[in-house]
């Protein structure tokens, strides 16, 4: 039970580090003002954190959480849609590549990255009936490739550190 | 521990030939961008997916485009040498605003609050099509 309780509260406290790493993303300048959503994605750093600690479900409690607290606080139904697609395809597919055990936590972080600009753009496309902005892809599967090294790197950090405290 | 160095190595290398065919299929498509670059004729103007309105390139122009569920918000596209951006939005990102001015065929500008896009395309301008206002 006590174990339980620990749990719930390391959750809701890395829950809320999601959040504010959210927020700093958020007031952070765009990376390339001409290039609409390229993103660090620090967020993901808590969410593959996670992914490795404790496993995919808590991973999804934490990811659902924090995307419906960014909604309500910083966006609105619009960029809840988008972030959703893109948390969505990003965690699932760097859940299925955990499991392949064919990449180290940066190559997942890689799909990861790269997956969660895919999801958004996706979205774009079916709402606006154009497929004109696919071409976005070709610079966000490259930025997204860079910042889910730096992303997986950070998050292997941390999975280090505290590998001897239990959650 | 040697087994778990070499696993480990393994990794490394399936990590770095996953960056790199990211990055060749990126590489690929922006060579086919890249050669399929056309200067366009017009712009487009579609919100929510139908379009609304086109004008020519070839004219400098300002026009404001009521954007929103019941007009409530604007949009200002300026049409100057041959390209088109958005000068003034009152959506909350303003990404409209930042993306830089966009001229070959397929280029957008995407205002994603307003469900905005404006878009360069190439409609052969027989006559009446060309709706300037």
């Amino acid at each position: 039970m006590n174990q339980k309780i620990r749990k719930y509260a390391v959750l809701g406290l890395v829950t809320a580090v999601a959040l504010v790493l959210s927020y700093v993303e958020a007031i952070l300048p765009p990376i390339w003002p001409a290039v609409p959503g390229i993103k660090i994605g620090l967020p993901n750093i808590i969410i593959i954190f996670i992914l490795y600690k404790t496993g995919l479900k808590d991973a999804i409690t934490v990811s659902a959480i924090r995307l419906f607290l960014v909604a309500l606080l910083f966006g609105n139904a619009m960029t809840l849609i988008y972030s959703t697609a893109g948390a969505v395809l990003s965690l699932g597919l760097m859940a299925i590549c955990k499991k392949l055990d064919l990449f180290s936590m940066v190559g997942v972080s890689i799909v990861g990255g790269v997956a969660h600009n895919l999801g958004q753009i996706l979205v774009a496309m079916a709402l606006f009936e154009t497929s004109q902005i696919g071409y976005y892809m070709i610079v966000l599967a490259i930025t997204g490739t860079i910042a889910g090294v730096f992303v997986g790197i950070a998050a292997s950090v941390i999975l280090k550190r505290f590998e001897k405290t239990k959650i | 521990m040697k087994n778990n160095n070499s696993q480990k190595n393994q990794k490394l290398r399936n990590d770095i030939i996953l960056a790199v065919i990211i990055i060749l299929i990126a590489a690929v498509g922006l060579l086919l961008f890249v050669m399929n670059k056309e200067e366009g004729s017009t712009v487009s103007v579609k919100i929510d997916g139908t379009q609304i309105v086109s004008y020519s390139l070839s004219e400098n122009i300002e026009i404001p485009i009521k954007t929103g569920d019941n007009d409530e918000h604007i949009n200002i596209l300026v049409i100057k040498d041959g390209k088109a951006s958005i000068s003034e939005a009152d959506c909350p990102d303003k990404i409209c605003v930042q993306t830089r001015a966009v001229s070959y065929v397929g280029e957008t500008v995407v205002c994603l609050p307003h469900k905005l896009v404006i878009e360069i395309t190439n409609e052969n301008t027989d006559g009446g099509l060309d709706v300037a206002v």
